[in-house]
């Protein structure tokens, strides 16, 4: 048997062999029964089992997440959903056929609106949608097995987080985008994607051989494609061997210029089985985590507890800690402004803790009192103007005189911005700052003009375009001239491949996920700076 | 029972329009009503049944837009002033959390 062989583009590398799970519930084929009677009866059971599901899941649910699903129920509650289909029913279509087809009028219809908030909504119709397919179907919305091998058009993260990978696994996406959220958390678990492999999910099916690292799927491999694909894959383990003996060593290139590697925490468990030794510190903590809670924001306690457990972690190493990035992708509810049209290009990171100093004021009295316990550093997010920096240390330096006034232990950290603004790239010399950290991932999305989830522009949200990296070499430039540290906290600081380029523009500092690290340490080693390092050295 | 319609007409006036929320909030009360209650953009319709959140959904009223009520039967009259009553007082919307983030 011939085997098919399928290329899409590396999403998180790594490679994976077994069994497919296609979750793409409208990729499975039910036998219709025929008779407009029983089919009617099965989609109405249908809407009745998807209704106790989700009255079941209303139960648990608080604030937001409970509106959405009561919007839901009263929805599949009313007949004039379902109307259309049971008349299609009567006609002789089939109940999933003529259920997928009236939500499907229904998607289109508010994906046409002109308000954004009902274009959204058609997110809603979809979940109804696949929902009762799901039951038509005898498919449950139930998380795939532990270790599988995930086929799908697109993945939202919410389906990510609820498979267990422990075991492993591997995500393959005909659609998606390598610079989707769903990417990110595979890149930071460390499972293999591949996304845009194109076609129909259903084709593939069965076994299949997973090269995430090369983007390539052979689907029904013969004999010889199974050895040669074990022999690639033990050549990378070889690899990956040797780059763990490296792990605990710093890091530096061919020629010996040393490389500081950094550590990205999402979460304080990612560190927790992780020997701090590793690394030269942790270069950026997201503390978005902490304001994802049922109840309420997380108070002064809770955010000094959490920000000290890290600091002690990381025993005397710089733990650079970034002020609460919500807003654009990262929507907290009560916090983030509902109902932009623009959400990237709005209230987000500093400038909604600038709106709302009430809350900002906590997290860095949090952050204050944690630095007199290790080496705290605060970094601000989507800083655009020299004012947001000004107007954050004015807020710092009297929160700090009034913990010191009350006898509270604090101590000023140092103060760093996130370089992912184009307009602090290009007058970096305007932003005086105690350490920068290049977000590559907004800087990308911002100077492409090409949204990091859409996957269509994928291909231009590119971040070695010439643009990027020259915004990259003159950040670092500044840095070296100013005395001022410059570290890259995107992806592409974990990127093998672009880690050469990284190091040739004047990064000697990079932020990278744990899954990643021996892997960037490996890549460093392997560039050679030649006679670059010595100018570099000269000009300093 | 009278064939003639109860009607009354009102603004609505909260930051997010006949949404998710509200939709849901104003079928509810149509359907503790016996009488039939429908709701258009114009006097003059197409009138939309006011107790199915499919449909009033479809409308898409943004803020700013009229709704116009209209009932027939026994309860029409208390009816439509609950309706009515639900636009005046915003859907009960907490929109201070809304203001505030704006700043």
């Amino acid at each position: 048997m011939a085997d098919i062989r399928l290329k899409g583009r590396r999403a998180s590398p790594g490679f994976a062999a077994g069994e497919v799970v296609v979750l793409s519930t409208r990729a499975v084929v039910r036998v219709a029964t025929g008779d407009p009677a029983r089919e009617a009866d099965a989609l109405q059971t249908a809407v009745k089992a998807a209704t106790r599901e989700l009255a079941a899941l209303a139960g648990h649910a608080a604030g937001e997440e409970a509106d959405i699903i009561g919007f839901q129920l009263a929805l599949l509650d009313d007949a004039a959903l379902t109307e259309p289909a049971l008349l299609a029913i009567a006609n002789g279509v089939a109940a999933d056929h003529a259920w997928a087809a009236t939500l499907d009028r229904e998607i289109a219809d508010y994906q046409g609106a002109e308000d954004e908030y009902f274009r959204a909504r058609a997110g809603d119709f979809k979940d109804i949608r696949d929902r009762v397919l799901g039951h038509l179907r005898g498919i449950h919305a139930a998380a795939p097995p532990p270790g599988a091998i995930l086929v799908a058009d697109d993945l939202p993260p919410s389906r990510f987080l609820a498979a267990d990978w422990s075991r492993g696994g591997a995500i393959l996406l005909t659609g998606g985008s390598a610079s989707s959220h769903v990417a990110m958390l595979a890149r930071s678990r460390g499972i293999p994607m591949i996304v845009g492999l194109g076609g129909d999910p259903a084709a593939i099916a069965g076994e299949v051989l997973v090269d995430a690292g090369a983007g390539e799927v052979v689907v029904a491999p013969s004999d010889v494609e199974r050895r040669r694909f074990e022999a690639r894959r033990q050549a990378d383990l070889r690899v990956a061997h040797d780059a763990a003996k490296a792990l605990d060593k710093p890091a530096a290139t061919r020629d010996g210029v040393r490389i500081a590697v950094h550590l990205n925490v999402s979460d304080p468990d990612e560190i927790g089985s992780l020997d701090p030794v590793v690394c030269d510190g942790i270069g950026l903590v997201r503390t978005e985590f902490l304001f994802h809670a049922r109840r309420g924001l997380p108070d002064e306690d809770t955010q000094f507890r959490v920000y000290r457990r890290i600091a002690a972690w990381a025993a005397g190493r710089p733990v650079t800690i970034r002020t609460l990035d919500a807003g654009g992708d990262k929507p907290i509810e009560g916090l983030t402004v509902p109902g932009e049209s623009n959400p990237f290009l709005g209230v987000r990171g500093i400038r909604l803790s600038l709106a709302r100093p009430e809350i900002f004021r906590v997290q860095l009295r949090a952050l204050a009192r944690a630095a007199a316990h290790g080496n705290v550093r605060i970094m601000l997010p989507m800083i655009t103007v020299p004012g947001e920096i000004a107007a954050a240390r004015a807020l710092l330096d009297q929160e700090v005189r009034s913990l010191l006034a009350a006898g509270t232990p604090a101590r000023r950290p140092p103060l760093g911005i996130m370089v992912e603004v184009p307009a602090v790239a290009i007058a970096i010399d305007l932003y005086e700052a105690e350490f920068y950290s290049i977000g590559s991932n907004d800087l990308t999305q911002y100077v492409t003009a090409a949204g990091r989830d859409i996957a269509a522009v994928a291909d231009l949200a590119d971040p070695s375009n010439p643009a990027v990296m020259r915004l990259i070499e003159r950040v670092a430039r500044h840095g070296r001239e100013r005395r001022r540290e410059v570290c890259l906290c995107g992806d592409i600081g974990g990127d093998p491949d672009l880690i050469p380029h990284l190091l040739r523009a004047g990064l000697r500092s990079v932020s990278v996920p744990p899954a990643a690290i021996a892997r960037a340490k490996a890549a460093i080693g392997t560039v050679d700076l030649g006679g670059q390092a010595a100018i570099v050295s000269a000009k300093v | 029972m009278s064939d003639s319609f109860v009607t009354a007409s009102a603004e609505l006036t909260n930051a997010v329009g006949l949404h998710a929320r509200p939709s849901v909030k104003l079928t509810q009360l149509a359907k503790s009503f016996a009488c039939d209650l429908e709701v258009a953009l114009a006097a003059d319709g197409p009138w939309v049944d006011a107790k199915s959140p499919v449909k009033i959904m479809r409308v898409k009223a943004a803020k700013g837009t009229i709704l116009h009520f209209r009932a027939r039967g026994a309860d029409a009259a208390a009816a439509v002033a609950s309706v009515v009553d639900l636009v005046g007082r915003r859907f009960d919307e907490d929109e201070a959390s809304l203001e505030e983030a704006r700043g």
